[in-house]
């Protein structure tokens, strides 16, 4: 997968576990705390979500690293195998 | 034998619901417990649960319409009558002040309208006596009254309105006035230190594969249900002048809705769950309230709730208990403070407690001991 496809991947899995979030409003550069009210569950069903469907098994320390689309496309370009 | 169906109360809080849609129709065989229909209704779309087994012999009331809580909404045959062993009471039995299927027809010998279409009409500055009603018996409802205002809005319009609208957040306040006009409250704060459980929390999540990690919210879910089972006077419903206790606490967990408005549906039978049992069921409550789809018994069913402002970096909270119930427990944001161990200021992780509780029911000495043992729980994570 390149940058793009990760991202529309991601993008994806946002509104999957957040389903009233509107993904036409993500601005990617900011933390979805700041555009959503993320809390830690929805953090939490993040990081299920990147695991079940893309492998990737991010720890919890490392859950600040997925705050944003950018954020989270940079570690997973990064962690991906 | 033939017996009624009827709309369940949702809470303190709703009055009324729109039925969206029917899952069953007359022959469909249904067993207790599953989800018959939907209902718009101020906290979302709710799916509404059967309380028996039998056949549906006939749908009275179509989707679209608007009816009170405890309107017979089908009929079922071949049925028993209604199986309470097992089941929470407040699902089968609708609140206290709820209207029963009597009251509407009392109102309507005066004026056939709902109480809240005669807040509205009264809002909106209408003569809510010159309105024609739609609803059972011709009783005008806040849909005619809201017509008779926007006479051009569609129904669609109005049934697809946006969840945590206005109707939620009348609801909210409709429910914490009666609440602070009836509940004699009073409340109390401890800060914690759990230390204990957030380190717990880290080397289990560290080692738990991702989707049987925990939050900090369950330990405490659970430290306050088996709290709940060992203590009476907190886990319950206060109603017609009394408290029934309930010891199987169904702890209801407060859930903010993106762009406003809450909820707090029931984690059913909590102290007999485990952790990552508790989890599962947390986190489905979290996506079905953020998706309008809670059921029925859910919102119904809370003996006690949770309120965690824990991610809105508040040291406190000071909860407003939610009728019938007679105990609401606040959680703050879980902080590193100086903390004072064994006569050394230590670094160490605190979170203040807060216990909103009934003074009809108990005291602030028998308050004190139930956020202290909860603190103990809490203290000891293993045993959770």
């Amino acid at each position: 997968m390149n940058r793009e496809q990760l991202a529309a991947r991601v993008l994806e899995l946002v509104t999957e576990i957040a389903p009233d979030v509107d993904p036409a409003s993500l601005i990617p550069g900011i933390d979805f705390r700041d555009q959503f009210d993320f809390d830690s569950m929805d953090t939490l069903n993040f990081a299920i979500a990147l695991h079940r469907e893309l492998g990737v098994d991010v720890p919890e320390t490392e859950y600040s690293q997925l705050a944003s689309l950018d954020k989270c496309v940079a570690y997973l370009a990064e962690h991906a195998s | 034998m033939a017996s009624e169906f009827r709309l369940p109360a949702l809470g303190a809080d709703m009055d009324e619901g729109t039925i969206v849609q029917w899952n069953v129709a007359p022959g469909s065989v249904v067993k207790r417990g599953d989800v018959v229909a939907v209902v718009e209704t101020d906290k979302g779309a709710i799916d509404v649960e059967i309380f028996q087994d039998g056949v549906v012999r006939e749908i009275v009331v179509q989707p679209g319409t608007k009816v009170p809580v405890g309107t017979v909404l089908a009929l079922l045959e071949g049925a028993e009558a209604p199986v309470s062993a097992g089941a929470p009471p407040p699902v089968v039995e609708p609140v206290a002040d709820a209207p029963s299927p009597v009251k509407p027809a009392a109102i309507a010998a005066r004026l056939k309208i709902s109480p809240a279409a005669r807040k509205r009409a009264s809002e909106l500055g209408i003569d809510a006596a010159a309105l024609q009603g739609s609803g059972p018996g011709g009783v005008i409802t806040l849909e005619d009254v809201e017509h008779s205002a926007r006479p051009t809005r569609a129904k669609a319009e109005e049934a697809a309105e946006p969840k945590a609208g206005e109707g939620m957040r009348e609801a909210i306040a409709a429910a914490m006035s009666r609440s602070k006009r009836e509940i004699p409250h009073y409340y109390l704060s401890t800060t914690v230190d759990v230390t204990p459980a957030t380190d717990w929390l880290a080397a289990h999540n560290a080692s738990a594969p991702v989707a049987e990690r925990l939050l900090f919210a369950t330990l405490l879910v659970k430290a306050i249900a088996l709290t709940c089972a060992e203590m009476t006077g907190f886990s319950g419903f206060y109603r017609d002048g009394r408290f029934d206790a309930s010891p199987a606490a169904h702890v209801g967990v407060a859930v903010a809705l993106r762009g406003g408005g809450l909820v707090a549906p029931a984690i059913m039978e909590t102290a007999g769950k485990s952790l990552t049992a508790l989890m599962d069921d947390f986190r489905a409550l979290v996506m079905r309230a953020r998706a309008g789809r809670l059921r029925a018994s859910e919102l119904a069913a809370p003996t006690i709730i949770l309120t965690s402002l824990g991610e809105s970096s508040v040291d406190a909270v000071f909860p407003i208990i939610q009728p019938p119930q007679v105990a609401i427990v606040g959680a703050g944001e879980v902080v590193t403070r100086p903390w004072v161990v064994d006569g050394v200021v230590q670094p160490r992780q605190v979170v203040t407690l807060s216990l909103g509780a009934d003074h009809r029911v108990t005291d602030g000495r028998l308050g004190a001991q139930f956020l202290a043992r909860v603190a103990q729980r809490l203290a000891d994570p293993g045993s959770l």
